[in-house]
């Protein structure tokens, strides 16, 4: 494809350089400028409905509304000239003349574009001096509620069911001010993508269920991470209260998942908060389990497999920086690995976009790294070996496989029911808890960081089998994470050239990861 | 011309001369009065002679906005390898107007002629006559116009024997105010929700289909005829004012009079002697008050604003108001002001699609005020919070039927003040009477 030929602005006062056919919204925000706006959404087809995004255009007889208006050589754009502002003030007031102003009550409260905008450039009162219109909330199917009084009819989720998950769901319904989104006869919010429209609603009008009345915006913590819940990798933040996961959404990366995540993945959280954990280092005494120091008991395991042959049963959803250090621990040893499965439910309107059938983070990078995939997870397992099960949780397996190990090591954050006889048990983090990466079906080794606090003593992963390296006799003076990662990029050629740094919140494929097209952005036009 | 259709002497019929003779409705009798003579020639000329004789003729659409409509068919370039589509708006929803309906109703093969001979210009080979829901006999009498037409052979794949392919759809809209807006009324055609679109791209690039596509009213589109059998000159010469308004005009005249109905009368005719001779004036022992002379949607005039008035695109804007539609509606001194525009206020209201802000809630928040003025709970700050509304109403939509609520209102408060304030409990003297008292 050809270069685009760069069109120059000012914009507010400031040089701006952009590709011919950016709107002035989008050339704004290079410049550092946010324009108010709530129907515009660079994942949507462009509406202009909303109005709010108007600004003042020199030598243009109106004002223009920036999202749907491109930007034009020597073009000169007032975003806080007195007429802009006037007008956005206009659209803020009447959009609040019917709003009810339920703020504290309401699950948006605190991250709601309408309270942002309207303390930044809204009138301090009403002139409304009229009853409200009231319309009941309604239960529109899968994860969603929608609250017709708060709604500012953007429609920006009608479009994403239409133009993104191409299952024309939702419609404005009525007319004038009676106007409000309804569903089509017979549909529901069920398409494995629906609840997206609950991060696009930029008001309190679309509710997930799962979230209802949960937590206070305020109250969150926030961390970025990788949905763990399949292989796709979709960038999304983790936010916890008072250490519990509350809430997965979306962080937006044009390169995997647009703005978007599924709807499986997004609920899928609350095994990570579980409190069936092993939570103290334990060595074997006897019949039963005895707790012990981490010295102690990385000592303990450091002898179990030192010049043994060992075989490891990994789970795909340990960091590229455990297997790594797995494959160092197992000294020429085997490792396999088994993925759960499930139905692939792809997003129609974003290329390589789905819910994806193996539903495990790092299913790629434990192949890149040398395990091998398999259905019968201890079929290599030969008499005599040591076994490490490392995050595996053994559900399904015949207790019978495991007699032929002569030693169990359990490197886990969930004691698995069939390993009573293993003679050291070392405590991990789960995928919440430590910051890692993981490399999607695509190979694009992504970063994710830690949302909650371990419990017990438990230590993240590549800390533990730092130690047990060195312990081992091997060099491992591992501080960071980031230190395991620079050893697999200078040892492993795939990794080869890549670091935390470079990788930074959006992650790089592997050297040898077949190309990709980055996602094209969904086709601009009237809805 | 009021009913039983006898036109008024003054007037001058060239589009009405037909109505209520019942038999230039059928094709033999249209082709009897000279019917279909117009596109006979008109498909032996090139489209661009057709386009440049329009455009002489100083034409300009009736629908309201008053562009000249040789100008609009230029810009449908030829040979851009894309189908073309004219569109013709029998939607007539503006409030007060009623000329498109009878010129259906009456000479519906005047229409289909008309669409034969804009598409033929503009290079289309399909027309599309969007009526709307209510009108249920002109879209008996257009289809039935149609279906003559097509078994005649004068439209179909063969037009009129020259091998040209020209299709006349007629396709009825299910009621809506804003599917007279060229854009909604497209999305409409397709099938969608009618809602306008944003401009640009404009229709000449992106229209029906998205396919290059020019939208021209009922009246338009017959006056294309007699302009192609009598020349541009003689459609020139029927104005008494403006060299930049031409020909005949429709008007529909309601209300307060003594003869409502559809008047044709050239352009520049004075508009006092119009409401008073050709209209008879108002009824016993009233006075006329106010007209809003171009449908709901334009400024009310004063009395004596409107006798002041030569009834052409200027002359109404020079007299604070516009020619619009040429939907005259007429209150007399019975009427209560502020009654009249909080029923107008509360038909756009009704009809906004929803899309933009502004329109959706200030198009209700406006009738909520103007309708509590009228019951006697109003403020004198609600005065100004309509200007004010009416201010963000304005110029700043998708469409312009957000301004079209704002500018009755703010006529009428400005206009006729006194009123307003008469219905206003608590007799505190506004600021601004105070200042000047």
């Amino acid at each position: 494809m050809a270069e685009k030929k760069m069109v120059n602005l000012t914009i507010e006062g400031r040089p701006v350089s952009v590709p011919d056919g950016t709107t002035i919204l989008e050339a704004a925000k290079t410049a550092g400028i946010l324009i108010p706006h709530y129907c515009y959404h660079p994942g949507l087809p462009i509406a202009g409905v909303c109005r709010m995004c108007l600004v003042e255009v020199e030598k243009a007889p109106k004002l223009a509304p920036s999202c749907a208006t491109t930007v034009t050589e020597g073009q000169v754009v007032h975003v806080y000239s007195e007429k802009s502002l006037d007008a956005r003030k206009g659209v803020l007031e009447m959009l609040l003349i019917n709003h009810p102003l339920d703020c504290p009550i309401c699950d948006q409260s605190g991250e709601c574009e309408l309270q942002d905008y309207t303390y930044q450039e809204g009138r301090e009162d009403s002139r409304y001096r009229e009853p409200k219109r009231f319309n009941p909330a309604e239960d529109f199917g899968g994860d969603v509620i929608y609250v017709p009084n708060r709604c500012i009819l953007c429609t920006r989720c009608v479009r994403f069911m239409e133009d993104v998950a191409h299952e024309p769901t939702l419609n404005v319904s009525e007319r004038g001010d009676r106007a409000l989104i309804g569903k089509f006869e017979g549909r529901d919010m069920t398409h494995p993508w629906a609840a997206n429209v609950i991060d696009l609603c930029p008001v309190g009008a679309l509710l997930s269920k799962d979230f209802l009345n949960k937590a206070r915006a305020w109250e969150l913590d926030r961390a970025s991470s990788i949905c763990p819940n399949c292989t796709q990798g979709c960038n999304v933040i983790m936010e916890t209260r008072e250490n519990q996961i509350v809430r997965m959404r979306p962080r937006p990366n044009e390169e995997v998942n647009s703005f978007f995540m599924c709807d499986w993945g997004r609920l899928n959280y609350r095994w990570m908060n579980e409190r069936n954990r092993v939570e103290l280092p334990m060595v074997r005494r006897g019949d039963v389990f005895a707790p012990t120091t981490w010295e102690a008991a990385i000592t303990a395991a450091a002898r179990a497999l030192n010049g043994k042959k060992v075989f490891v049963a990994a789970s795909p959803m340990l960091s590229n920086e455990a297997l790594f250090l797995l494959t160092q621990v197992m000294q020429g040893g085997t490792g396999a690995f088994r993925v759960t499965e499930g139905e692939e439910a792809p997003l129609a309107g974003v290329d390589d976009l789905a819910l994806r059938r193996e539903r495990a983070a790092n299913v790629y990078g434990a192949e890149a790294l040398g395990f091998t995939k398999t259905k019968d997870l201890l079929g290599g397992l030969k008499q005599g070996d040591v076994l490490v099960i490392a995050g595996e949780d053994l559900v399904g397996i015949d207790a019978g496989a495991l007699t032929r190990a002569s030693d169990i090591v359990v490197i886990s954050s969930v004691l698995p029911e069939v390993t009573k006889s293993a003679s050291v048990v070392l405590p991990i983090a789960n995928f919440s808890e430590e910051e890692g990466t993981v490399t999607n079906l695509r190979g694009r080794v992504q970063r994710f960081t830690q949302a909650r606090q371990a419990p017990g003593e438990t230590r993240p992963s590549w800390l533990v089998l730092g130690d047990l390296l060195g312990a081992l006799g091997k060099q491992s003076n591992f501080f960071l994470p980031s230190d395991v990662f620079a050893r697999l990029a200078a040892t492993n050629k795939s990794f080869a050239g890549l670091s935390y740094d470079t990788l930074g919140f959006k992650g790089l494929p592997l050297a040898d990861a077949p190309k990709t097209a980055p996602k094209a952005p969904v086709a601009a036009g009237a809805a | 011309m009021g009913y039983p259709h006898h036109p008024h002497q003054r007037e001058t019929t060239v589009l009405s001369q037909y109505f209520g003779d019942a038999e230039a409705r059928t094709l033999d009798g249209w082709k009897k009065r000279g019917g279909y003579k117009a596109l006979e020639k008109a498909l032996g000329m090139a489209p661009a002679d057709i386009v440049n004789i329009v455009k002489e003729s100083g034409l300009r659409g009736r629908g309201g906005a008053g562009f000249p409509t040789g100008m609009k068919w230029s810009f449908m370039k030829p040979g851009d390898g894309k189908p073309h589509y004219l569109c013709c708006n029998a939607d007539e929803s503006e409030p007060g107007t009623f000329k498109d309906r009878e010129l259906m109703r009456w000479t519906p093969h005047a229409l289909v002629e008309g669409c034969a001979i804009g598409a033929y210009a503009i290079g289309a080979e399909t027309a599309y006559i969007y009526i709307r829901g209510e009108f249920t006999e002109p879209l008996y009498w257009m289809d039935k116009a149609v279906k003559e037409a097509y078994a005649a052979g004068i439209i179909g794949k063969n037009a009129m024997g020259t091998g040209k392919r020209l299709d006349v759809h007629v396709h009825k809209g299910a009621g809506a105010y804003i599917c007279g807006e060229e854009t909604a009324l497209m999305n409409s055609l397709e099938g969608r929700r009618g809602n306008p679109r944003i401009k640009p791209p404009f229709p000449a690039v992106s229209g029906v289909f998205g396919m290059p596509t020019t939208i021209n009213n009922v009246e338009t589109l017959i006056a294309s005829a007699p302009i192609l059998l009598n020349g541009a000159d003689w459609y020139k010469k029927m104005s008494l004012s403006s060299p930049k308004s031409t020909g005949t005009k429709l008007y529909s005249v309601c209300g307060n009079v003594q003869r409502p109905g559809n008047y044709e009368v050239v352009m520049g005719f004075p508009f006092k002697e119009f409401l008073y001779d050709l209209c008879g004036g108002p009824p016993h022992g009233r006075k006329f008050k106010a007209v809003i002379p171009g449908g709901a949607s334009v400024p009310i005039q004063t009395m004596e604003e409107a006798e002041a008035t030569l009834m052409d695109y200027e002359g109404f804007v020079a007299q604070g108001s516009m020619l619009g539609s040429g939907g005259v509606i007429v209150i007399d001194d019975a009427q209560s002001m502020v009654s009249v525009i909080a029923r107008i206020a509360r038909f756009f209201a009704h009809e906004s699609c929803a899309q933009c802000t502004q329109c959706r809630e200030g198009t209700a928040w406006t009738t909520k005020i103007m309708e509590r003025i009228r019951d006697g709970q109003g403020t004198h700050e609600d005065m100004d919070t309509l200007l004010d509304i009416g201010e963000q109403m304005t110029g700043k939509t998708i469409c312009v039927l957000s301004d079209s609520c704002a500018v009755p209102v703010a006529s009428g408060i400005k206009k006729f003040r006194a009123e307003f304030e008469a219905l206003i409990p608590g007799g505190r003297v506004h600021p601004v009477i105070a200042a000047v008292a």
